[in-house]
């Protein structure tokens, strides 16, 4: 599961990556034309929209794929670096930013990538940049408050907007693509070419049909864990669906043999498993489905998993998505832990009437003693899994 | 190869789509530029006068939030990478030289000048912002930012709010 660093791939050679990464970016901005001030500014009047064209497909393509990634569990969301939002100061660099642009004729990606084939004022831009960055750090006291001022968290615009993922992704594409129409009208009106901007030839065929497929396919590729929210939302599903389970009594087996195999997932809030919790039991909860961390917790061959709640219906959601997800050795306990404490914590002898109830509630009586005092003995001190950091990224 | 002749926009853009999915899947975050301008800056200043990088909150904050030399950094590292490519390409499609590309209308020092002016706005508004084109506005709407769209659109917007003004630049 995504993203590869730190563990798979490790910060030394993070950095060789980050070498061969610039080395695709500057090649594939010169030869997009980014490497030109001319080009670059031509957007900002009507003659050249290359910049708009690449940057927003580019823009959404990455969004695109980031979603996909996300829906087939391929890259916990939780780890990757989302630009926090200061309101204010977003909105006014940004706009300085676009002050710089259309004086300066670049953007600091651009200029490095033109200062490499050799473009003067690329340099003398890149010169600026640097006295600019100088400006702002000894002044840093001047606007250090402006600076750290409308401070939002880290939120996703859809989150902003208060519409669905998937619905945004959509529109932010749409809006691309509508953009790419209307900006071809402009060019060809400045640059004073008479052919309409798109005419029904295979190729300008070919690419509206893959604008449309990628816009569409937000739709197909709903956020991981509403999709599977979606499937346990339907209690005939959940009661149907095959699921391996393992009686009280043989739990309590295993938790008093003390059995290193079995992990018990513990689904009940964090602060009730806080209070008590049985050994060798690690607290979940639904989110943790989609991190990297429980993940590789849950991947573990040859360990059984011991999916608890209070409920057994509770317990059935949970397992269906941890099987649905690809998780093997997955298996509920019979009758929720509210069975479990009933039957064998809270054990009240009875009348055996046959020969193996004999044997089991005389086990039974014995569990009643040796499992709450392992409960006692458990110090778990929360969740279990630890939880990795997000990346720092950014400029 | 034509000397002219540059990538479709739209091929282009899928690339550089897919270039930043893979950054993000490997290393977590996105693409930059600014950082890297900034990293050396401060290892400037640093070399420089250590005596007021020391006292300064700004190369202190920095200092804290980055362990080791400021230039031991990814974004160093990828920007370093960016010249390499860039250079490949031009060498590859025959664009390489020395020139001061200009307005139609423009004088070189004008130019010059613009040229540094425009960076410095753009440098530092990358600071306020919190990253430039490449890692607010772009590698921001990748993860769907807020603040990076709102930057995105700021950077954009503020180009054509002030595009008029400099006409005489580039037209």
């Amino acid at each position: 599961m995504g993203p590869l660093v730190p563990d798979i791939i490790g910060n030394e050679f993070n950095l060789i990556i980050a070498m061969v990464i610039g080395i695709l970016f500057g090649v594939i901005l010169e030869q997009a034309g980014f490497s030109t001030s001319k080009k670059l500014v031509g957007l900002f009047y009507g003659y050249d929209f290359t910049v708009l064209r690449v940057f927003f497909t580019a823009g959404f393509t990455a969004m695109i794929g980031i979603i996909v990634l996300d829906h087939f569990g391929l890259i916990d969301t939780n780890l990757i670096y989302i630009n926090p939002t200061f309101l204010g100061p977003a909105i006014v660099g940004g706009i300085i930013m676009g002050l710089g642009f259309v004086i300066g004729g670049f953007c600091p990606g651009t200029s490095v990538c033109a200062a490499a084939i050799g473009k003067i004022d690329a340099i003398y831009f890149i010169i600026g940049s640097a006295i600019g960055i100088l400006i702002f750090a000894e002044g840093y006291p001047l606007w250090e408050g402006f600076f750290k001022s409308g401070y939002l968290g880290a939120p996703q615009m859809f989150e902003t907007l208060g519409l669905s993922q998937s619905m945004f992704a959509f529109l932010l594409t749409a809006a691309a693509l509508l953009s790419y129409w209307g900006t071809s009208i402009i060019e060809n009106k400045v640059n004073g070419i008479k052919k309409p901007p798109f005419r029904f030839t295979p190729y300008y065929m070919t690419l509206g049909a893959i604008g449309l497929i990628i816009s569409v396919s937000a739709f197909m590729f709903p956020p991981r864990e509403d999709y599977f929210l979606e499937k346990i939302d339907d209690l005939a599903f959940v009661n149907s669906y095959p699921l391996e389970d393992i009686t009280i009594d043989e739990f309590a087996f295993k938790i008093v043999k003390q059995d290193p195999r079995m992990k018990i997932v513990d689904f009940r809030p964090l602060d009730e498993f806080k209070k008590e919790s049985l050994p060798n039991s690690n607290s979940f909860n639904i989110n943790n489905f989609f991190e990297k961390e429980p993940d590789k917790f849950l991947r573990i061959r040859n360990n059984t998993y011991v999916i608890v709640a209070e409920t057994e219906i509770e317990e059935r959601k949970m397992a269906i998505i941890a099987i649905e997800i690809g998780y093997k050795n997955i298996k509920i306990l019979k009758g929720g832990l509210e069975t479990f404490r009933a039957e064998i914590i809270n054990f009240e002898p009875k009348e055996p009437t046959s020969r193996i109830e004999e044997s089991t509630f005389a086990y039974r009586e014995n569990a009643k003693i040796v499992i709450p005092k392992l409960i006692k003995e458990n110090k778990s001190a929360g969740p279990v899994v630890k939880k990795l950091k997000r990346v720092v990224g950014g400029c | 190869m034509n000397k002219t002749k540059y990538m479709n926009s739209y091929v282009a853009g899928i690339l550089l789509g897919f270039l930043l999915i893979a950054t993000i899947y490997i290393s977590g975050r996105g693409l930059g530029a600014s950082g890297a301008v900034k990293s050396v800056t401060i290892t400037t200043v640093e070399a420089v006068a250590p005596a007021h990088a020391d006292n300064s909150t700004f190369y202190k904050e920095y200092s804290a939030a980055h362990s080791g030399s400021p230039l031991n950094n990814w974004l160093v590292f990828e920007v370093f990478g960016v010249l390499i490519g860039a250079f490949l390409s031009g060498l590859y499609s025959d664009r390489l030289g020395f020139i001061l590309e200009k307005g139609p209308n423009t004088k070189s020092k004008i130019r010059i000048i613009g040229a540094i002016i425009g960076g410095a706005l753009f440098g530092f508004g990358s600071q306020l912002g919190r990253g430039c084109t490449s890692g607010s506005a772009l590698s921001g709407m990748a993860v769907m930012s807020t603040g990076g769209i709102i930057t995105m659109f700021a950077i954009f917007g503020g180009a054509f709010l002030f595009a008029y003004f400099f006409r005489k630049l580039w037209i």
